[in-house]
């Protein structure tokens, strides 16, 4: 074997210059490339202020909402009213006054009745957790975390004091002002001069099977499962396998019955335009080919039209149609048929000025048809392809149709962008997603197995 | 006339005809099914639409009627911010009010600098999507990385990033970064890191990897071998791919503006749902105009950089 040394590797390279350092124009055309994209970037951040607006971020929400998507807060509210406490909850919580979450220990004074939202206490202990406790007492508030105690006492002037130290979890701004403690993830809790809200962070979505109006909410999946099969009825009206799913479908917090309905409709989209947009394409595409009809002016006619579907885009006419039907998937419909027949117009009639012409001559020279020229000479060799770039969009058209939908063509988007703008309803925007990931999971799935057995090996993209 | 045929022949012919009648049922089982799944889904969208499409068809037209201006300078009125006549201090005529002043009294149109801001989010989206699918790309490719682990890992990631979305990532951002143009770049990105990933490594596996051999025997790295030997072929297809991509972009901005996210698409959904026909009709020439400008140059340059083949079939998503 031969090895080279530095020196020889030196030697050939001083003979032979060309070869081994490159041309100079070359590398000054990368430089050159280079320092564009990064002064065009430099103007980007400019142009768009990105220092200004990723610096003015509420990312301490970010967080917050991104554990959303995933977990939820129980948050019970403890109130100091005349020497005794009051415990109520938030308006669209699943916890009312006579119904409290089992970490909630509340120790009722004799013979109080329940008023209003509110339900009376002596005392409430709060367990988030194994290790952290949140004993309240009226005016007086122990809080234990890994093994530091908060101890606050109220004055009757709503000044909020501690005895002791302040432990790292918690934080007051000044003295006598409110306090706040964090727990993590877990939870935490804020004592102002009146009353204290404790938030209790779960994982998991809350109440995806049944809301808190249900009779079945609450029971574990046995339960509910012995209550389908064998029970007695619940509601005299119905039995409880069709009361169960009632109560599915309609679940308040989840919307499961509207979610798949709107669900559908993106899929019907999807699928209707692209199918009807393959259909006209087709013949169209036949007009288009300049190997087929032999007439300039018809093949420009066609194409420019196609190009002008293409161009609009497809916000324009899902906007357009959605002013001309009605928000609705029927808009959505008219929107990717357009477009897309703009495209598979373009696409088809670019396959067909591929063939092979020999099957065309042959069918010709037996005296076909001019139809059936095309029906035996042309088709079966496009079909194939032209049938897997229509299964192609298909699945990418399930996604345009999430996008569109958020416009008002109807679908799922605009169900999600409603759920994002409340900013509250993350868990929610998490179920969508998911059902869509694995609708266009499946839908591309299908798509690549038709393709492949329709044009045979990898397909050709 | 025809001839007896024999056992042998028989049994052939019988076959072909089995087969030939069985392929019939097929392909009209598959119609039958193709259209029933049609007329259904004709029926449901019908029924789940807010207006019904054949109570709507014969008004059809009185929205078109609505879109026509009071007269045709209007339209280049409202494109130029020029002052209208009609001027009554509503919204409607109010051209002027969105010039975008330069230097002194140059300035430029409300309408001009929106498509500008799109372009712009559709090209640095283009950019960063760009930079990190090719960073990701080596590592997906089977002829690169052995490891099965990290090219499933990697592969995984693309996939994700390609089908979450855009809107959800749009909507997240905008809820912590209030109105800009930043949530519809960091969604587009996103989804740009996933199509291009995937198709540069498609890319990749199919390089010739005769040069990475020659790298390999003189003891290169793996930097090396990727940079020395796979870049240089593969970049050509990469830079078309990545042109293709950038008129996607160019329409994904305008839809994600269109939901919130700034730039045209805002404003066109707005002044068509305000009725303004001459600020609408503009906003579409504009629209028209870059999407024809932008298909034609990239046509052209991907024509230069890989020939007939920069018009292989998909929108590369």
């Amino acid at each position: 074997m031969t090895t080279l040394s530095m020196a020889d590797m030196q030697a050939i390279a001083d003979r032979h210059p060309g070869v081994v350092t490159g041309s100079w124009r070359k590398s000054l055309i990368g430089w050159a490339v280079s320092a564009g994209i990064v002064a065009y970037l430099v103007f980007a951040w400019w142009f768009f202020s990105v220092g200004a607006v990723l610096a003015g971020g509420n990312w301490g929400i970010a967080g917050t909402y991104l554990a959303d998507w995933v977990s939820y807060e129980v948050r019970p509210q403890v109130a100091f009213k005349d020497g005794r406490l009051d415990v109520s909850y938030p308006r669209f919580s699943s916890y009312r006054a006579d119904r409290h979450p089992d970490w909630l220990d509340i120790t009722q004074p004799a013979g109080a009745t329940i008023a209003g939202n509110k339900a009376p206490a002596d005392r409430v202990v709060a367990h988030i957790g194994s290790s952290t406790a949140i004993d309240i007492a009226p005016e007086r508030v122990v809080v234990t975390h890994g093994g530091e105690t908060l101890d606050v006492t109220i004055a009757p002037s709503r000044s909020i004091s501690v005895t002791g130290t302040l432990p790292a979890w918690a934080t007051q701004k000044a003295p006598g002002q409110k306090i706040v403690a964090d727990f993590g993830f877990a939870g935490g809790l804020q004592i102002d001069g009146d009353d204290v809200k404790i938030r209790h962070r779960f994982l998991g979505w809350e109440n995806f099977f049944f809301d808190a109006n249900s009779p079945f909410w609450g029971k574990s999946t046995g339960e509910v499962l012995s209550l389908v099969f064998s029970g007695e009825r619940l509601d005299p009206k119905m039995s409880n396998t069709a009361l169960a799913w009632d109560n599915i479908v309609n679940n308040s917090e989840w919307q499961h019955g509207d979610v798949w309905l709107k669900l559908a409709q993106t899929i019907v989209m999807a699928f209707v335009g692209t199918l009807f947009a393959s259909l006209i394409a087709f013949p169209l595409a036949f007009a288009a080919a300049r190997n087929i009809t032999r007439n300039r002016l018809v093949n420009q006619v066609t194409k420019r039209f196609f190009d002008f579907l293409r161009s609009v885009d497809m916000l324009i006419w899902a906007l357009f149609f959605t002013r001309a039907f009605g928000p609705g998937p029927i808009a959505g419909i008219s929107a990717i048929f357009f477009t897309d027949t703009g495209t598979f117009g373009k696409l088809y009639s670019e396959a067909l000025e591929n063939i092979d012409d020999k099957q065309r001559e042959g069918m010709r020279s037996v005296g076909a048809s001019p139809a059936s020229v095309q029906r035996y000479g042309v088709v079966p060799q496009v079909l194939p392809v032209l049938v897997s770039q229509s299964l192609y969009f298909w699945e990418s058209n399930t996604r345009s149709a999430t996008i569109i939908g958020a416009v008002g063509a109807g679908g799922i988007g605009l169900k999600l962008w409603e759920a994002m703008r409340t900013n509250s309803d993350w868990e929610n925007v998490a179920y969508m997603v998911l059902l869509i990931l694995i609708v266009v999971f499946i839908f591309d799935n299908i798509s690549t197995a038709l393709r492949h057995r329709l044009i045979g090996g990898k397909s050709s993209h | 006339m025809t001839m007896p045929l024999t056992e042998a022949g028989l049994a052939v012919e019988r076959h072909w005809r089995e087969l030939a009648s069985r392929r019939r049922l097929h392909t009209i089982g598959g119609l039958i099914l193709l259209f029933l799944a049609l007329s259904g889904s004709l029926w449901f969208a019908n029924e789940s639409n807010a207006g019904k499409f054949f109570d709507r068809l014969p008004h059809f037209f009185d929205f078109v009627d609505q879109l026509i201006p009071r007269d045709g300078l209007e339209v280049w009125r409202a494109m130029f911010d020029l002052p209208s006549p009609y001027a009554d201090g509503s919204l409607k005529f109010d051209y002027p009010e969105g010039r975008v002043y330069l230097v002194g009294s140059f300035y430029v149109p409300e309408y001009v600098y929106k498509m500008l801001e799109t372009i712009n989010i559709a090209l640095v989206s283009t950019l960063i999507g760009f930079a990190f699918g090719f960073l990701l790309c080596f590592l997906a490719a089977s002829n690169l990385v052995t490891q099965r682990w990290l090219r499933f890992f990697v592969r995984r990631f693309l996939e994700i990033l390609r089908a979450f979305p855009e809107i959800v990532i749009a909507g997240f951002f905008l809820a912590v970064l209030s109105m800009s143009a930043i949530p519809a770049i960091i969604a587009v990105s996103l989804h740009t890191i996933g199509a291009l990933g995937k198709l540069f490594f498609e890319v990749v596996e199919n390089a010739d990897m005769k040069a990475d051999e020659g790298l390999r025997a003189v003891g290169g790295n793996w930097p090396e071998r990727v940079w020395f030997g796979i870049v240089p072929q593969v970049m050509p297809n990469f830079l078309s791919y990545g042109l293709l991509r950038l008129e996607i972009n160019v329409r994904a901005s305008t839809i994600i503006g269109a939901v919130g996210g700034g730039g045209i698409g805002e404003a066109l959904r707005l002044s068509i749902s305000r009725n303004h026909e001459a600020k609408t009709i503009a906003i579409i020439i504009l629209l028209f105009c870059t999407i024809v400008a932008v298909d034609q140059f990239s046509a052209w340059l991907r024509k230069k950089l890989v020939g007939e083949q920069a018009f292989a079939f998909g929108r590369g998503e």
